[in-house]
């Protein structure tokens, strides 16, 4: 094992950070990266300045290279061509260790941490200051004392990762990057998996961080946030850095149409809803997990046709389980479920089908498709057993491709191919696939979880409209979702989940922040 | 015979029959921690207890035996990494491939070389590891109870069983206390994190490989120099899987290791016990049903009734980038 180059910082060298401030060049300038995995061409032509001391955005739809970009930063991937310069320096980086050595520090969207050791041994990991671990533990202590003092991040250090709540571990991947002083913190996607009070308090830290000095570097799909917090914003599409703009200087609708490549409508456009009966109502229920922990605690709610009623919270609020049950995957330990009058509790999602309930899941990797599948064989997945595509056990290949290339053409859904692997189309035209599914049986009743989460802008226009014409045309629609700006378009009712129980029911009206703290479980 | 002659003896024969299953399973724990499955340990053990044999045959040293095992079975894991880290195979289909190579080889080898059925020549007294007489064996000898658990069990072993369990509190020591430790722990629960730590996950696992290659030749050495004198084929009898079986029981700890092979030991030096002896109020058993003991325990543990084992998460599975 070569010997680690970084040095855990138990000393601060204020001579070379004196000196980083006075030179003026930028913390990171990117010389025409350009990128191909196969006939993938990732990054093309890439010129991108950072200037230090600033909390810059790059944004993009899916696939739009802003991952590749950073981890070519960060020593994952060599570019083919192009040049790296760091504070003014042409630099190779090799593998992530040249990138530490060089200063930059990366949150990844999905953390690296070790969930079964603690927060210091995350920490220490790759910088242990030692062949024996015991020679560096004290001073890794004392360092993170002191980054806690600096910038306000105090995480217990004998904490094991798994009993943490999602905020406090990404702030251990980014004190990770702080103790291997990182004067470049690159954060991919961060606010993914964070309550809004969550997210807030992340932009705090990293308002602190760039005052301090460091430069932060912003990966989002979310325009939100880039308004909020950076300094300047890079726009990416299919590859390419298509402008770069001084975010006090843009709108939200400039950005969106950078990312897009055309106008795109940011609102969900919707007229006032008529409500009908009652289609799907919810009495009492209590879900337990498989662990016997009660998820869902004595529910109790109701769906009208015409109206989109949505279901805010935070993940892992018993939201997942609520869908479940309704749909069918998970036993109801007590409660009533009816649809349109009948009984439906505890029914398996075949009957649940006939009767007129149709689910788009929360993960359409895990329940939604079938991966390996070709687009045309995930088209009628769940509705295999219908005569129309087939007979007697035989399946009528013909006219389920013929039926899949109609929905491809209805739904633009991308390539138009019905027999390419499912797993070969994006986010955004996967969950199109499942969407065209549930929703071309013409169900009376829909329930969706988390309908565009890994989609893109454009998709996700595509998706609320098709959302709202459903609504229109009478049925009644519950969705959930993490994310609250789409709770908050869509619904005409929205109801918010903390620890198992709806705590309150509000308007579409209702602010952000009265929601926000809904969802946290300090206001009702 | 009084009980606690028998006691005494069975202990005694618990510690010969442990010996293997320790080093193997230790030889388990290096790999699994680093997110290596390795059911060739099985194979390992075999290889490495033919070609101790040869060598200890051959130079009429044991300690060349050893060194000639540890060699081999060390190959046999580079194998095995190169296959299942470089190339990202299938860990398992890459185990029982080198097992079934190990099976095949040593007979044919030892066929070709000696002539004697697949089996090595028998070892002369000193080109094998022989028992070791400690220190106050004569004073103990007549002290009740305490005596003859000194004499018969503790002291008498060859010094392969005592660097077995050597090997227990220093493999906790190298796992829990060290940077190469951390490191191994972390990389078979998230290689990522220690990729992007700037450490390299294929070097990293080699290293763990290549201990656990390293203590399949010593329970391979001593199958054959120092618990026989000889190699005989197909010596290692499904050890090596009994020996994941107790490094599963538990739960990939070093110490619980150790006591997990000393119960399986203690069924197979019972069963051995039992061979013709009447059961009082049942009569005679047929020698199988405790033969069969220590495999039922195997199924009881490994369907889940010692609760829930967690493996290491990110083990079985090759280390890929994700773009």
């Amino acid at each position: 094992m070569a010997v680690s180059v970084i040095r855990p910082l138990h000393v601060r060298r204020p001579e070379k950070e004196r000196q980083r401030r006075v030179s003026q060049h930028p913390a990171i300038e990117l010389v025409g990266i350009d990128k191909s995995f196969g006939t993938v061409h990732a990054n093309k032509n890439i010129n991108l300045k950072v200037e230090k001391g600033t909390i810059h955005g790059i944004i993009g739809e899916n696939g739009a290279g802003k991952s590749t970009l950073m981890s070519i930063l960060y020593g994952f991937y060599q570019a083919d061509r192009g040049e790296i310069r760091i504070d003014g320096k042409p630099l190779t980086i090799r593998d992530s260790q040249a990138a530490i050595a060089a200063g930059i520090g990366m949150v990844h969207q999905h953390f690296m941490l070790v969930e079964n050791f603690t927060v210091l041994e995350n920490i220490m990991l790759g910088a242990e200051g030692g062949q024996l671990l015991a020679k560096g533990v004290a001073g890794a202590r004392k360092e993170l004392k002191r980054l806690e003092t600096d910038y306000g991040l105090d995480v217990d250090p004998d904490a094991v990762i798994e009993d943490l709540p999602v905020g406090k571990q990404q702030r251990v991947e980014i004190l990770k990057a702080l103790y291997r002083s990182a004067d470049i913190l690159i954060l991919d996607e961060p606010t993914g998996v964070l309550t809004p009070a969550e997210a807030d308090h992340l932009f705090k830290v990293l308002k602190v961080l760039r005052d301090q000095g460091k430069t932060v570097i912003l990966i989002t799909h979310k325009l939100r946030e880039i308004m909020a917090i950076t300094d300047d914003v890079s726009v990416m599409r299919r590859g390419e850095m298509v402008a770069t703009r001084k975010t006090a200087e843009t709108t939200v609708e400039e950005l969106a149409e950078l990312m897009v490549g055309r106008r795109v409508l940011l609102r969900v456009e919707k007229g006032e809803p008529r409500p009908g009966k009652v289609l799907m109502s919810v009495k009492n229920l209590t879900v337990k997990d498989s662990r016997g922990v009660t998820m869902v605690d004595d529910v109790s709610f109701e769906v009208r046709e015409g109206e989109i009623v949505g279901i805010a919270g935070v993940a892992g609020n018993g939201q997942s389980e609520l869908l479940e049950a309704i749909a069918g995957i998970r036993k109801p330990a007590s409660g009533e479920i009816l649809l349109d009058g009948q009984p439906i509790a505890g029914a398996d999602p075949a009957r649940l089908r006939a009767l007129g309930l149709a689910h788009i899941p929360e993960d359409r990797h895990h329940m939604g498709l079938v991966l390996k599948f070709e687009e045309y064989e995930n088209a009628v997945l769940g509705y295999h057993r219908d005569p129309r595509y087939g007979k007697g056990g035989l399946l009528d290949l013909k006219a389920i491709r013929a039926e899949a290339a109609e929905k491809i053409e209805k739904y633009d859904i991308r390539p138009p191919n019905p027999r390419l692997k499912t797993a070969n189309f994006s986010g955004g035209n996967q969950q199109k696939i499942v969407v065209a599914r549930e929703i071309e049986r013409d169900p009376k009743a829909l329930i969706i979880g988390q309908p565009t989460r890994g989609v893109d802008i454009g998709a996700i226009e595509f998706i609320h409209r098709r959302i709202v014409e459903m609504r229109d045309a009478g049925k009644a629609i519950l969705v959930v979702s993490v994310e609250l700006d789409e709770i908050r378009s869509l619904s005409d009712r929205i109801l918010v989940m903390f620890a198992g129980k709806v705590v309150g029911e509000k308007t579409a009206e209702a602010g952000e922040q009265t929601l926000g703290l809904m969802m946290a479980g300090i206001a009702a | 015979m009084d009980y606690f002659d028998i006691l005494v003896s069975i202990l005694g024969s618990t510690i010969r029959l442990s010996i293997p299953l320790l080093f193997t399973a230790l030889a388990g724990l290096f790999s699994e921690r680093a997110g290596i499955f390795d059911i060739g340990l099985e194979g390992k053990m075999l290889a490495a207890a033919f070609a101790s044999a040869c060598l200890a045959y051959v130079t009429g040293n044991p300690w060349l035996g050893l060194l000639g095992g540890i060699a081999v079975s060390i190959i046999f894991s580079l194998i095995h990494g190169f296959a299942s880290i470089t190339n990202r195979g299938n860990q398992i289909v890459s185990g029982v491939a080198l097992n079934f190579v190990a099976a095949g080889l040593t007979i044919v080898l030892g066929q070709a070389w000696f002539s004697q059925g697949g089996r090595t020549p028998q070892l002369a007294g000193d080109a094998r590891f022989s028992p070791i007489t400690l220190p106050g064996v004569d004073l103990m000898r007549d002290v009740p109870y305490l005596g003859p658990l000194y004499v018969n069990v503790i002291s008498g072993n060859n010094i392969l069983t005592y660097l077995a369990f050597a090997a227990v509190p220093l493999s906790w020591w190298v796992l829990f206390r060290t940077r190469f430790g951390l490191r191994l722990r972390a990389v078979g629960e998230n290689p990522g994190a220690v990729d992007t730590a700037g450490i390299s996950v294929t070097f990293l696992r080699y290293r763990a490989v290549i201990v656990a290659g390293f203590l399949c030749g010593f329970s391979g050495a001593y199958l054959s120099i120092a618990q026989s004198a000889a190699f005989i084929k197909d010596m290692s009898a499904g050890k090596g899987y009994i020996a994941l079986a107790a490094l599963i029981f538990a739960k990939w700890k070093p110490v619980p290791v150790m006591f997990a092979c000393l119960l399986f030991g203690f069924l197979d030096a019972f069963a051995n016990f039992m061979q013709g002896k009447a059961v009082p109020g049942i009569g005679e058993v047929p020698v199988q049903i405790f033969q069969a003991l220590p495999y039922v325990l195997t199924c009881i543990l490994l369907a889940g009734f010692i609760g829930i084992a967690h493996p290491p998460k990110a083990g079985g599975v090759p280390y890929t980038k994700e773009r």
